[in-house]
C-alpha cells in the first residue's frame, strides 16, 4: 500500500477537496473543450482565455476521481499568466510524465510534479491528463 | 465448496482474487486444450476445403453450433455465429428491427439495458421513426410485469430488453413479458449475455424470438457469440455482410446467399473459438448450471452480507439474483477506489459499466462492481471483505 499512499499526496488531496479555478464562466472570449472517460465517468470541460498570447484565465468544472480533480485545480493554477507557448510545452511535457514517455526532466513542475507517482498506475494515467488534454485542446 | 473447480482455472494464483466475471469469464483448462488442439492439429479454414484436416474442422465447428442449439433448445439452423453479443443484436437491429419498424411502431427497452441492448435500437427508431418506450423501474431499480404493462400498447413492435442487470444483477421476469409481448404481436429481443452462465435457458419454453449471449462469459474464448432467431424470422432477413462464404450463387448482377445461419456468417468466422464454446459448454454441463449457480449465490451472499455490514460502503442493489454486488464507498469516487483493490490483488470493475442509463437512474457517475462466480470461494471472500474494509479506512485517513 506504500505506492498507493504515495500517490495520494497532501498536495493532491488538498486540491481535489478545495479545487481552484472551479466552475465555467461561459465568457465570450474564452475556448471552452470537454473530455469525457466513458469507462469510468471522468467529465472535465476546461475554459481558457488567451489574450495576446498570454493565458489570462484557465478554468474547469465537471466530476472525476480525486486525480482527475486535483490535476485540472492544479493544471489551471500554474497555467494562469503563462505565454501560451510555455503553456503548450509544459503541458506536453506533463503528459509524457506522467505517461512514463521521454520529457524535459529540468523542468520545475511545481505542484504538479505530485502526480510523477501515476506512471506507477497505468490504470489512472488517463485520469491525470484529461484535463491537461482538454487544457491543450482551448490553446490550439 | 467445491475446491476441484478452482483448479480448473490456471489464470487463478494465490494471493489474486477474480471478481470480475460479469466482465468476462476465465478459461478452464479444457477449453484452452480445445483451442490449443485446433491450432496445433488443424489452423485450417471451415466449408472451403475438401482436404482432411479442413473436414475436420468443419466438423468441429459445426459440432459446436449443435451443442449450442441443444444447450439452450434449438435447432442447430437456428443459431448464428457472431462475435459476441454485441454483433448478435446489432444484427437483430440491423436486419430484422430495419425491415419491420416504421414511424407508427414502438420498440420498449429499460434503463437496466447494456449499452449494447440499447443503442442498437436507438439508431434504428432514429432512421425508422419509431418511438423508444422505457419500462419505468420500480424503487429498487427492477422491471415488474405492471410497469411492463403500462408501456405495451398495439404499437409494440419490439421489446428488447436484457434478461439479467450486468450492474444490478436483477432477473426480469421475462417469461411472463414475452406472453403479454406476443399477445400484442410484439417481437421480443432478449439479451442474455448476464444470463446464461446463470440460468438453465430453454427458448422454446420461454418462446423468445431472438435471445443473443457471448462466449467470453460462459468461459469460452472471446471473439464468439451466438445469436439465436427463430427459424421463421432468420429466414426473413436479409444479411447485413456480405463477402466470402454466405453466398450460394455469384454473378455479375444478381447473387444469391445462403440459407439461414449461413448467410450471416460472412467471411473467416472465429473457429478456434467456436470450438472453444464448445468445450465450454460441455465444461458446464458437467459442473451442472444449477450446481455451479447454488455454489455462485451462496459465495455472493456472503459478500453481500459481509459488506452491507461495513460502515461507510453503500450498496445499491440488495436482492439481486445472480452474484453481482454493485457499491461505492461514500465519497470515493469510484476510479480512486478501484486502485486500493488493485493494490490488494483484487480485480473488480469500477465505471459506469457500459451501462449509463441505470448508473444515471442511480443517481451516480459511476460505481464499483463485484460479481462472483463458480471460481471464487470462502478466501475471495473474506479477501475482498478485509480489503473493502482497510479501503474505507485508507480513504478516511486521506480525507475523503
Amino acid at each position: 500500500m506504500a505506492q498507493l499512499e504515495n500517490l495520494y499526496r497532501e498536495v493532491i488531496m488538498e486540491h481535489y477537496k478545495h479545487p481552484r479555478n472551479k466552475g465555467l464562466t461561459g465568457s465570450l472570449d474564452s475556448v471552452k473543450s470537454r473530455i469525457k472517460n466513458p469507462s469510468c465517468g471522468d467529465d472535465i470541460t476546461v475554459e481558457s482565455i488567451v489574450e495576446n498570447g498570454i493565458v489570462t484565465s484557465v478554468r474547469h468544472d465537471g466530476h472525476g476521481c480525486s486525480i482527475c480533480c486535483a490535476s485540472a485545480s492544479i493544471m489551471s493554477e500554474i497555467m494562469e499568466a503563462k505565454p501560451v507557448e510555455w503553456a503548450r510545452s509544459f503541458a506536453n511535457n506533463y503528459l509524457h510524465m506522467v505517461s512514463n514517455q521521454p520529457y524535459d526532466e529540468s523542468i520545475d513542475f511545481g505542484e504538479a510534479a505530485a502526480f510523477s507517482g501515476i506512471r506507477m498506475f497505468p490504470a489512472r494515467i488517463k485520469c491525470a491528463s484529461i484535463a491537461w488534454q482538454a487544457f491543450l485542446e482551448t490553446i490550439k | 465448496m467445491n475446491g476441484s473447480w478452482r483448479k480448473d482455472f490456471p489464470q487463478l494464483h494465490e494471493g489474486y482474487t477474480y471478481l470480475d466475471t460479469a466482465a468476462m469469464s476465465l478459461k478452464p483448462e479444457a477449453v484452452i486444450n480445445a483451442v490449443d488442439d485446433y491450432y496445433r492439429r488443424l489452423s485450417v479454414n471451415v466449408h472451403r476445403g475438401f482436404y482432411e484436416s479442413s473436414i475436420e474442422a468443419t466438423r468441429l465447428y459445426e459440432e459446436s453450433r449443435e451443442k449450442v442449439a441443444e444447450f439452450i433448445g434449438a435447432t442447430p439452423e437456428e443459431i448464428v455465429f457472431t462475435r459476441g453479443t454485441t454483433a448478435s443484436l446489432n444484427l437483430v437491429a440491423s436486419a430484422y428491427g430495419n425491415m419491420v419498424l416504421g414511424k407508427q411502431d414502438e420498440i420498449i427497452t429499460t434503463e437496466l439495458e447494456h449499452n449494447s441492448s440499447f443503442l442498437p435500437w436507438q439508431v434504428i427508431a432514429k432512421k425508422t421513426g419509431a418511438r423508444i418506450r422505457f419500462v419505468p423501474l420500480d424503487d429498487t431499480g427492477r422491471i415488474t410485469i405492471d410497469s411492463f404493462r403500462s408501456v405495451l400498447s398495439n404499437r409494440t413492435r419490439i421489446v428488447a430488453i436484457t434478461y439479467v442487470s450486468n450492474v444490478m444483477g436483477y432477473k426480469t421476469p421475462i417469461e411472463e413479458i414475452i406472453r403479454l409481448a406476443h399477445g400484442k404481436g410484439a417481437t421480443v429481443v432478449l439479451d442474455a449475455a448476464q444470463a446464461i452462465q446463470h440460468l438453465r435457458i430453454d427458448v422454446r419454453k420461454l418462446d423468445v424470438d431472438f435471445l443473443a449471449f457471448s462466449g467470453h462469459k460462459m468461459l469460452a474464448p472471446t471473439g464468439i457469440g451466438c445469436l439465436f432467431g427463430k427459424k421463421a424470422l432468420l429466414d426473413q432477413m436479409e444479411p447485413i455482410e456480405f463477402g466470402g462464404d454466405m453466398n450460394e450463387d455469384v454473378d455479375k448482377d444478381v447473387s444469391t446467399w445462403k440459407e439461414s445461419p449461413g448467410k450471416f456468417e460472412a467471411g473467416t468466422m472465429p473457429v478456434a473459438q467456436a470450438i472453444g464454446l464448445k468445450a465450454a459448454i460441455e465444461y458446464l454441463l458437467r459442473k451442472g448450471i444449477g450446481n455451479i449457480e447454488k455454489h455462485t449465490f451462496r459465495i455472493y451472499r456472503k459478500a453481500y452480507e459481509a459488506l452491507r455490514m461495513i460502515e461507510g460502503i453503500t450498496i445499491y442493489n440488495h436482492d439481486a439474483d445472480t452474484g453481482i454486488i454493485a457499491f461505492n464507498i461514500d465519497n470515493v469516487p469510484a476510479h480512486d477506489a478501484i486502485s486500493f483493490f488493485a493494490e490488494n490483488g483484487i480485480a473488480i470493475r469500477a465505471g459506469q459499466h457500459c451501462a449509463q442509463l441505470i448508473t444515471r437512474w442511480l443517481g451516480i457517475d459511476s460505481c464499483l462492481r463485484a460479481s462472483f462466480y463458480l471460481y471464487n470461494d470462502e478466501q475471495d471472500v473474506d479477501r475482498f471483505i478485509e480489503s473493502a474494509t482497510s479501503a474505507v479506512d485508507f480513504f478516511r485517513k486521506l480525507g475523503f
